[in-house]
């Protein structure tokens, strides 16, 4: 629900800022490893934005795969769990390069 | 994430009083207007921002879309709590104030590991302390019995502290130089994950009595944190719990992630942590210092330049 708020908050302050009224659609980036799960963030945007300027804009959810530095093989390999195995090698010494992100990317106004 | 633990704006208070601020709302149909909710204390840091509107104003009727245009925002969700997080990180900075934010599921042990932690500490470091709930403030009494400051935030339905709340609570505490602030969160070990406070680390504490699997089922908060306390290892002897799978999983979610096994109860392992906080805030003193001292120099800089003219 935090998350859902947060997105409000970004369109409030861009609709004082860009001068626009009503928002149709919302896109957001959200990382693969980030640990939104989308269908809790479209039940919540659906609740917190009920009464806003964004009320009815549908949700946009464009997924960003997640990588990870492998230490063991020295090279970026995709990674589909935070705490997943290198699909190289097996190992677990994995950094976390991409896939985290939580943005609002554009809105659709009016 | 925070999107399944419903939690609520409009409900914090912090020792007792609203934490609401005067902002703007752009109402469904384009309309602006401020106002001042409840709001104890002087605000000492920035901000402007709205919240969430929860009724439906009376003068909102349906809009017929207009011409419509893409707004391009590219900003992250948490960019509000990240610049309030900013901002106590540079004041605490300044101040040379050791901060840590502990986090863990209800029961771990975070307020006895906290008591436990300022008796120990008593005579040789000054513990200031923010605590998180939801609803009571026993924690912040319990800490107040060891004779340490210690302000109460009550999160109402909200799950976990940010860091625009505990900026409000800092100004009340008034933090001596060179101190320790030690961050009580709302037990839960999903969305405190995000929020940055300000602090130099979290530090997530799992009890024995926990599973050994927890560090996996919550990797971002085993991945967010720098150190994990393994907490009532006095209880090992009856118990089938496994350390060494449990720091397994840690590593797996966070290879670098370092480990200390505690008992807050009978202060099994408390020097190992005592020496932890030590380090970090002799480095955190000697880092205000190193600011200071090249203040000053940039000051004596100016001013030869000033009299030379
Ligand atoms: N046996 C044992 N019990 C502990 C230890 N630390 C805390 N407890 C108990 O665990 C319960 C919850 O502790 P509390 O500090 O309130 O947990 P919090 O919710 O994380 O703040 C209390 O009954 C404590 O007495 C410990 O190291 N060993
Ligand atoms: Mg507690
Ligand atoms: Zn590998
Ligand atoms: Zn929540
Ligand atoms: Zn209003
Ligand atoms: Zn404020
Ligand atoms: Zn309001
Ligand atoms: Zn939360």
């Amino acid at each position: 629900m935090a998350l859902a708020e947060g997105v409000l908050q970004l369109i409030e302050d861009a609709a004082r800022e860009q001068d626009f009224a009503r928002v149709s659609a919302v896109w957001l980036e959200i990382g693969q490893l980030s640990g939104v799960e989308v269908e809790a963030m479209k039940f919540c945007f659906d609740a917190v934005t009920r009464d806003s300027i964004a009320a009815g804009a549908t949700l946009e959810i464009i997924a960003v795969p997640g990588t990870g530095w492998c230490m063991a093989c020295a090279r970026t390999v995709p990674m589909a769990e935070v705490f997943g195995a290198c699909p190289q090698c097996g190992g677990y010494q994995m950094q976390v390069t991409g896939g985290t992100e939580m943005r609002v990317k554009e809105l659709e106004v009016a | 994430m925070c999107t399944t633990c419903g939690c609520g704006a409009g409900e914090v208070k912090i020792d007792g009083e609203n934490a609401d601020h005067e902002h703007e709302h752009v109402h469904a149909d384009g309309t602006r207007h401020s106002h001042d909710h409840a709001h104890e204390g002087d605000h000492g840091h920035e901000h402007s921002h709205t919240h969430e509107h929860r009724y439906a104003p009376a003068h909102s009727h349906a809009p017929g879309m207009g011409a419509r245009r893409m707004v391009q925002i590219e900003q992250d969700i948490l960019a509000k709590n990240n610049a309030y997080a900013k901002q106590n990180r540079e004041r605490l900075a300044e101040r040379g104030i050791f901060t840590l934010n502990l986090v863990s599921s209800p029961g771990s042990g975070k307020t006895t590991l906290l008591c436990k932690t300022i008796e120990m500490l008593r005579g040789k470091a000054s513990v200031s302390v923010i605590e998180g709930d939801q609803q009571t403030s026993q924690d912040a009494e319990r800490i107040r019995a060891t004779g340490a400051p210690a302000i109460q935030i009550n999160t109402g339905k909200g799950c976990h502290l940010d860091a625009h709340m505990v900026g409000h609570a800092m100004e009340k505490l008034d933090l001596p130089e060179d101190s320790l602030l030690m961050v009580e969160n709302v037990g839960n070990l999903v969305c405190p994950a995000a929020f940055d406070l300000g602090e130099a680390h979290k530090v997530v504490i799992l009890s024995v009595t926990e599973g050994e699997d927890k560090p996996i089922k919550y990797p971002d908060m085993f991945r967010a944190a720098t150190l994990m306390l393994l907490n009532k290892c006095d209880l090992l002897p009856y118990l089938s719990f496994k350390v060494d799978a449990a720091i397994e999983f840690a590593r797996r979610v966070n290879p670098d992630i370092q480990v200390i096994q505690v008992s807050a109860t009978t202060g099994q392992g408390m020097d190992e942590w005592l020496a932890w906080i030590e380090v970090g805030a002799r480095d955190t003193a000697a880092k205000k210092l190193a600011t200071v001292d090249a203040l000053k120099r940039r000051v004596a800089e100016l001013e030869a330049q000033l009299g030379a003219r």
